[in-house]
């Protein structure tokens, strides 16, 4: 194990090595390059052993790791925002063909307006293609949800691809010390890559078959009932991490100080650090807050929120997504955790942070004490006043519950 | 209750599949994998040919096969080279692309040109049935000028599709492919030969494929082999074949067909046959014509007589119609050494001896760059392999003989 | 039947598809008299479902012939005809994808 002082997206591709893919496409978009790059670096200089696919685009990034996958070897590919978008229909194919390919998504916001920083529409909006989905809040625990990842997807009993979410500028290019484990390490938490299936002449199957309404339906349940079983899988592979690693893995949630909160701020991703340090300036102050981090997003893991936000007053959720004509998905989702429940938190959702917006301090504050006066249903927090918004004479205005 | 090994390699594409009678795509995957055998890995865009060779749980291929999307069929060819290279065995199996004219020319091209760039060593093959067919019949990129479908539909207002067939194997070319070749479903052996030799030549290839679509074209399902000949021998399809860039073979057409024959067959084309189309007809003679011009398809016999056709038909109408050539030839004498020459290659053509008599087997569809069966070679006396071949002696009766032999 | 994850399907398992029943108007029939076994019929049949091997033993399996006509239509020597589709037919056409005589004489 080394501490080195790394650029996020410099921890990640150490990780990558570490888990011995074979075969490596991407293509170029901000954030994520720095990714590939170093991979390419590390391949180019024999530090690692794999093939590296300089792809024409993300739709055949994510193609040729479907189709090496598909042949048996571990694989690994990263974009973010219109590079997620464009491999959208390859995702959804790679989790119906229950292929288990790793890839990271760099969070960024989405085009149009083309904007390069950071908000996590783009991951979320691929939350119904059946891939796994697991944010971090910091360099560390990236990196660490990258042996994870393969772990996790390389079980047969999960069959799933997984996406590695982190923050765009925020994490990806930020230097912090990351924990960098050792070669013997890795391999003696991720085990060599053993197929399911795969395409070979020995065995000639066949991948990627047509099928008929009276099938399709139950290929879909499969994988529901995969992902949902999948949750304890996940707490597994987490629990193993920490006994080969000797430090804390979230898995699927992390609780900072609910244990008796009137209050619980959720987050996913890096915004969770700051909540932590409001909630810890709060409770100096005597307030009951708390933080539940929601590190696996898909699944959604409805028991283990529940449990732990049952006994709160109001949950506030802010989050850096947002799915419009309706509001904010993790809210929303949330919402449905607690229909027809005993217990019943006012759940107050809020979107901020689109397009690189700072979500500061004051954003907390500010959401809240909204949430305190009465619950909120889907709020823009810090829109400016100083802007003139075309077509629209009453700005700010929301949907009041 | 499959038997996977002891299949030939001939029903390496399995029967039950639910293409159309008389589909040529379906004959033309069957002929591939005839040439290409087992040790293959091969993927598929969506389209006909994944529809109809695999509805879960049956699926018609014998060989490792993947489909994905409409237009990846070549970057996920690319991950499963990728993935052979890296486990060292990519000189052990082949990886073969396949997609129609959409999935191939027009949706799938970017992969297809990222793939071809990147010098992967895989045969993405092309089944050309000029149109979406899986969808209804529609006009993709590869559709010839003057087809109807049904969005290029002819009308009061329209010729059908108005623009030329994207010319994809120049495309090809373009990027500097080792081996680029067309072919038709109608020439078998001229389809086995290339697959054969494509997967003999390490780096990216193409092979375009004529498959026709008995169904979108609306022609008799009979008429598959023949129409795919037909289409050949007007110069509208040339079978063509290039290495490094060079074209090293162009099959030569015996005798000329008119477009006319082969547009007639085909419901596609029947509205070029109403008042005003004969002009329309005309622009695709000429495309016909600036092909036989550019490739050099006119072939002729040192006798300078052109070889006559070996169809029932073409042997009635040559009787009444006037002579080709104003001389009839002399009797040639030949030694086996002049023979030797006429080996049907580098644009010789195919002469055989038999029982003292010499033949011109150049336009026949059984002998393909001067060889028979893939065994027999032109430019020989096969009087003695006659013997042992299932033919009787009329069967060179069909044939120009054009000398003797001298002893 | 099983539903394998991510759809994984065994090979050849279209033959489980009998796909003679589609024939309505003509089968093909041949005539054994003057077939040089040139294997054109065999080459020109998208199903893959005509076997043989030398003069005058090739055999259409009309459990999966759907009657398109290339054979016929190809045969050099007119020995293959379409003739009409019978409401029964012989024993030993039925039962010809069972038959390993007929299948050894499978083409190369």
């Amino acid at each position: 194990m080394t501490k080195k002082l790394l650029e996020g997206s410099q921890g990640i591709a150490e990780a990558v090595a570490l888990c011995r893919p074979q075969v490596i496409a991407a293509y170029p978009i901000t954030p994520q390059t720095h990714i590939p790059q170093e991979l390419a670096d590390m391949v180019a200089n024999g530090k690692l052993k794999a093939e590296w696919v300089n792809v024409e685009s993300e739709h055949s990034a994510a193609s040729v790791v479907l189709g090496a996958s598909a042949t048996g070897v571990r694989v690994f590919t990263a974009s973010s925002s219109q590079g997620i978008l464009l491999m959208n229909e390859v995702l959804f194919n790679i989790a119906g063909m229950r292929l288990p390919v790793v890839l990271v998504c760099v969070n960024r916001a989405i085009s149009a307006p083309l904007n390069i920083w950071n908000d996590q529409q783009d991951s979320i909006s691929q939350r119904d293609t059946g891939v796994i989905q697991l944010y971090a809040e910091d360099n560390q625990e990236a990196a660490d949800l990258v042996y994870q990842a393969y772990r996790i997807a390389e079980d047969h009993r999960v069959q799933l691809p997984v996406m590695v979410c982190l923050d765009g500028y925020v994490l990806s290019h930020a230097w912090e010390t990351v924990d960098i484990p050792s070669q013997a390490q890795v391999d003696s938490f991720l085990p060599p890559f053993k197929p399911l299936y795969k395409l070979d002449p020995e065995n000639p199957l066949s991948f990627g078959m047509y099928m008929e309404p009276d099938k399709y339906l139950e290929t879909r349940y499969m994988i529901q009932h995969t992902m949902e079983q999948s949750i304890g899988i996940i707490q597994d592979v987490a629990h193993d991490f920490e006994k080969i690693f000797g430090r804390p893995a979230t898995a699927i949630i992390e609780e900072y100080q609910t244990h008796d909160a009137t209050t619980i701020l959720v987050g996913m991703g890096s915004m969770v650090s700051l909540f932590k340090e409001e909630v810890d300036q709060l409770r100096s102050q005597g307030q009951k807050v708390g933080v539940l981090k929601l590190v696996c997003y898909r699944p959604f893991p409805k028991e283990e929120l529940y449990q732990s936000l049952k006994r709160a007053k109001h949950v506030v959720v802010i989050e850096k997504a947002t799915s419009l004509g309706f509001g904010g998905p993790v809210a929303s989702e949330l919402r449905s955790v607690f229909y027809g429940c005993p217990h019943q938190p006012a759940i107050s959702g809020f979107i901020a942070g689109l397009g690189g917006r700072d979500i500061t301090a004051e954003t907390v504050k500010t959401a809240l004490n909204k949430a305190h006066r009465h619950p909120v249903d889907t709020e823009y927090l810090d829109l400016r006043t100083d802007l003139e918004l075309e077509g629209i004479s009453n700005p700010a205005g929301q949907h009041k519950k | 209750m499959v038997s996977k090994t002891t299949e030939d390699l001939s029903h390496l594409f399995a029967s039950g599949h639910s293409a159309c009678a008389g589909c040529g795509q379906s004959l033309s995957v069957r002929l591939v994998l005839r040439a290409a055998g087992r040790n293959i890995i091969t993927t598929n865009s969506t389209g006909c040919l994944e529809v109809f060779s695999s509805n879960y749980p049956r699926s018609a291929w014998q060989v490792p096969w993947i489909h994905s999307l409409f237009e990846n069929a070549a970057s996920v060819a690319a991950g499963v080279e990728a993935a052979l290279r890296a486990t060292g065995r990519i000189d052990q199996i082949r990886v073969i692309g396949q997609g129609g004219d959409g999935g191939t020319g027009d949706i799938g091209f970017g992969a297809l040109s990222g793939m071809w760039e990147r010098g992967h060593d895989i045969l993405f093959i092309c089944y050309d049935n000029e149109n979406y067919a899986n969808t209804g019949v529609q006009r993709s990129g590869l559709t010839p000028y003057g087809s109807s479908t049904t969005t290029s539909p002819a009308g009061k207002v329209s010729w059908g599709n108005p623009r030329p067939k994207k010319n994809l194997p120049e495309i090809a070319l373009a990027h500097g492919l080792p081996y680029v070749a067309t072919t038709s479903v109608g020439y078998p052996f001229d389809l086995d030969k290339k697959v054969k030799k494509a997967l003999s030549i390490r780096g990216p290839k193409y092979l375009q494929i004529f498959a026709n679509c008995p169904l979108g074209w609306r022609h008799d399902t009979a008429f598959t082999i023949s129409i795919s000949k037909l289409v050949v021998e007007t110069g509208l399809y040339p079978l063509l074949e290039w290495e490094n860039g060079q074209l090293i073979s162009a099959r030569k057409i015996g005798k000329k067909k008119s477009v006319d024959e082969y547009l007639r067959l085909q419901g596609r084309f029947s509205h070029l046959f109403g008042p005003g189309g004969d002009k329309e007809i005309a622009k695709i003679q000429a495309i016909a014509d600036a092909n036989i011009a550019k490739y050099g398809l006119m072939s002729k016999s040192a006798t300078g007589v052109e070889p006559p056709d070996e169809t029932v038909e073409a042997a009635r109408a040559s009787v009444t119609a006037p002579p080709s050539s104003p001389t009839k030839p002399a009797v040639r004498t030949f030694t086996l050494g002049e023979l030797a020459a006429y080996n049907g290659r580098n644009g010789q053509p195919a002469y055989v001896a038999y029982k003292g008599k010499v033949y011109d087997v150049t336009s026949s569809s059984l002998w393909e760059d001067g060889e028979h069966q893939l065994e027999h070679k032109a430019g020989r006396d096969l009087t003695e392999d006659m013997n042992n071949a299932p033919h009787s002696d009329d069967t060179l009766d069909r044939v120009a003989m054009v000398g003797v032999l001298k002893n | 039947m099983k539903l394998t994850i991510g759809g994984v399907s065994q090979p050849g398992t279209s033959r489980e598809n009998r796909t003679g029943s589609w024939r309505v108007n003509s089968r093909p029939s041949h005539l054994h008299k003057t077939c040089t076994a040139c294997d054109l019929c065999a080459l020109s049949c998208p199903e893959g479902c005509i076997y043989g091997k030398g003069r005058n033993t090739y055999y259409s399996d009309l459990t999966y012939c759907k009657g398109c006509g290339n054979c016929a239509d190809v045969c050099p020597v007119d020995d293959i005809v379409m003739v009409p589709e019978e409401k029964s037919l012989p024993q030993e056409w039925m039962v010809f994808s069972d038959n390993q005589e007929y299948k050894s004489m499978a083409t190369s």
